[in-house]
C-alpha cells in the first residue's frame, strides 16, 4: 500500500470533514470552525475595543476593575475558560448550545488579549493628537471616535490579525465539550477508521494552516486598501 | 479677557506656577518668554485647561475656571490653541483638519463649514492644499493650516505655544506673518515665542517668566531697552548675542 493511498480516508471523509453532516443535520467540520472563528472574531473585536477603552478610562474606578478583570483572564488558560462557560452558562441561563458556550468563551478570552492591543494603539497615538482635538473644543469621546481610534485601529491591525490567526486556531479546542468543530470530526473519523491518525491529522493541520494563511493575506490586503499617507 | 489672580500650579514638588496676576484685555497681544523650563507651557494651557490650577482664581471670558460647573468644552471651542509640533490629524485632508470641529461641535453643514474653511485656507495662503494630507506638506504650510484649524470655530483668543520653534529658519517667517496678520484683525492673542523680532513688531507687552514666576510685565520697547531685572537681561543677552548684541531690539 503506497503513502499516497492512505489519504483516500481523507476522500471517502471529505464532505465530512468540511461540513459535517449539514445539512441533514447541524454544520461540522471546517464549516463549524470557520463559524465559531468568524463569530468570536467579530464578537471579540467590539468586546476588545470596549475592554480597551475601558481600560484607558481616565476615571480608575472604571479603568481599574476593567484591568483586574482582564488580567484575571489572561491568566488563565483557554482551556480552563472553556470549561468555566461549559459549567456557568447552563446554570445561569439553562440549557445553552456547546458551540455558544465556545463562542462565548474565545470571546471572552480573545477580548481580553485584544483589549491590551487596543490599549497600546491608543497609548502609541501621542497626547499632542487628543490635546490638539479637545482643544478645539471636542468632547474628550469625540477626540477619541474621530482621532484617536481611527489612527490607532490602523496600527492595531497587525495585531489583531495575529490574535485572530490563534482564535483560528483555539476553535479546536471546542473538542473538549463535544462541539463537533474540525478537529473533533478528525478525531471521530480516527476513531472510526483506526488506521490512518498520521494522515488524518496532517490534513487537519494543513487545513488550519490554510485557513490561517488565507486569512493572513485577506487582512494584508485590507490593510493596503486602507493606507493613508503616513504622518509626520 | 483673561484674568489671572494669585494662581498657583504644583507638579507634585515643582512649583511651576507660582503667584501668577496677569490681565489681558480684548484685543490684545500679549507675548510670554523667558528661559526653559520657567512656565511659558503650563501658563498658557491653563487658560484653555489644558493644566488644571490648583490654587488662585483664573477667568476667561467671563468664565471661571475654578468653578467646577463651567463647561470646559465650550470655553475651548472659544479659545484657539497652536502647539508647537503642530498636532495636524495626520489621517485627514486639510480641509477635513479644519472643519471637523464646526461640522461636530456646532452642527454647521459641510458644505458651509468647507466655505469657511476655504475663507481660512486663503487667508493662510494654502487653498490649494485643501485636499492634501499633514505629511505631504513642509513645517511652516502644516502650521499655518493649525492656525486655519484654531481659527475654525471663530475663536475670541487665540493662544500659541512657540509656535515656529521646531521649523526650519527659513519658514518661520511665513508663520509669523500669518500671526501678524491675525493681530492686525484684533484678535486677542497669548503667544509664547522666542521671536523676538515678533515681539517688537506685533506685541503689545511682553511678559518675562522665570521660575514660575512674572518677572516682568512691560510694554514691548521698555522690556527690550530697559530690562529691570538681572535675570531679564542675561536672558534678552543670551537671545541676542552674538549676531546682534543686547539692544539691538531697542531703537
Ligand atoms: N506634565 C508634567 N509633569 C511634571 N512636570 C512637568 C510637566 N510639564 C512640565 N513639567 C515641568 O514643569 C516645568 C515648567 O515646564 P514648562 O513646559 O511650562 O516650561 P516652558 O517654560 O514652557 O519651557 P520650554 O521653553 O522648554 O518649553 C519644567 O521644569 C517641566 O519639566
Ligand atoms: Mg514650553
Amino acid at each position: 500500500m503506497s503513502i499516497l493511498s492512505n489519504f483516500q480516508v481523507i476522500a471517502d471523509n471529505f464532505t465530512y470533514f468540511m461540513i459535517g453532516r449539514w445539512p441533514a443535520g447541524p454544520l461540522g467540520g471546517v464549516g463549524l470552525t470557520l463559524y465559531l472563528a468568524v463569530v468570536s472574531c467579530i464578537l471579540s473585536f467590539f468586546g476588545g475595543l470596549i475592554l480597551g477603552l475601558l481600560s484607558v478610562s481616565r476615571h480608575r474606578w472604571i479603568s481599574w476593575p476593567s484591568m483586574l478583570f482582564i488580567n484575571t483572564v489572561r491568566g488563565v488558560p483557554l482551556l480552563m475558560v472553556i470549561f468555566w462557560m461549559y459549567f456557568l452558562l447552563p446554570a445561569l441561563f439553562g440549557k445553552v448550545p456547546e458551540s455558544q458556550t465556545v463562542i462565548m468563551a474565545l470571546t471572552l478570552f480573545t477580548s481580553a488579549y485584544m483589549s491590551q492591543i487596543v490599549r497600546a494603539g491608543i497609548e502609541g497615538i501621542g497626547t499632542g493628537q487628543m490635546e490638539a482635538a479637545v482643544s478645539t473644543g471636542l468632547k474628550h469621546w469625540q477626540a477619541m471616535y474621530y482621532i484617536i481610534l481611527p489612527q490607532g485601529l490602523r496600527n492595531m491591525i497587525p495585531s489583531f490579525v495575529n490574535q485572530f490567526v490563534s482564535l483560528i486556531k483555539d476553535t479546536s479546542l471546542a473538542f473538549i465539550v463535544g462541539v463537533s468543530e474540525l478537529t473533533h470530526v478528525g478525531t471521530q473519523i480516527n476513531n472510526r477508521t483506526m488506521a490512518f491518525p498520521t494522515e488524518i491529522f496532517f490534513f487537519i493541520a494543513v487545513v488550519y494552516f490554510i485557513l490561517c494563511f488565507a486569512f493572513t493575506s485577506l487582512s494584508r490586503w485590507l490593510e493596503q486598501r486602507l493606507a493613508w499617507r503616513k504622518a509626520i | 479677557m483673561i484674568q489671572f489672580t494669585g494662581v498657583h500650579k504644583w507638579f507634585k514638588q515643582l512649583h511651576v506656577l507660582n503667584d501668577i496676576n496677569l490681565h489681558v484685555t480684548p484685543g490684545e497681544v500679549m507675548v510670554v518668554c523667558g528661559p526653559s523650563g520657567s512656565g511659558k507651557s503650563t501658563l498658557i494651557r491653563t487658560i484653555n485647561q489644558l493644566e488644571p490650577i490648583d490654587q488662585g482664581s483664573l477667568v476667561v471670558d467671563d468664565m471661571d475656571l475654578s468653578d467646577k460647573k463651567t463647561d470646559i468644552n465650550k470655553l475651548r471651542a472659544e479659545i484657539g490653541f497652536v502647539f508647537q509640533q503642530f498636532n495636524l490629524y495626520p489621517h485627514l485632508t486639510v480641509i477635513n483638519n479644519i472643519t471637523l470641529a464646526p461640522i461636530k461641535i456646532r452642527n454647521t453643514p459641510k458644505k458651509e463649514a468647507e466655505e469657511q474653511a476655504m475663507q481660512l485656507l486663503i487667508r493662510v495662503g494654502l487653498a490649494e492644499k485643501r485636499d492634501a494630507y499633514p505629511a505631504q506638506l513642509s513645517g511652516g504650510q502644516q502650521q499655518r493650516v493649525a492656525i486655519a484649524r484654531g481659527l475654525a470655530m471663530r475663536p475670541k483668543i487665540m493662544l500659541f505655544d512657540e509656535p515656529t520653534s521646531a521649523l526650519d529658519p527659513e519658514m518661520i517667517g511665513e508663520v509669523l506673518q500669518v500671526m501678524q496678520d491675525l493681530a492686525k484683525t484684533g484678535m486677542t492673542m497669548v503667544v509664547v515665542t522666542h521671536e523676538m523680532g515678533f515681539a517688537r513688531e506685533v506685541a503689545h507687552r511682553v511678559v518675562f517668566m522665570d521660575a514660575g514666576t512674572i518677572l516682568e510685565e512691560a510694554k514691548p520697547k521698555d522690556f527690550f531697552c530697559n530690562p529691570q531685572h538681572e535675570r531679564a537681561k542675561q536672558f534678552l543677552n543670551q537671545l541676542l548675542t552674538p549676531m546682534h548684541g543686547a539692544g539691538a531690539l531697542c531703537d
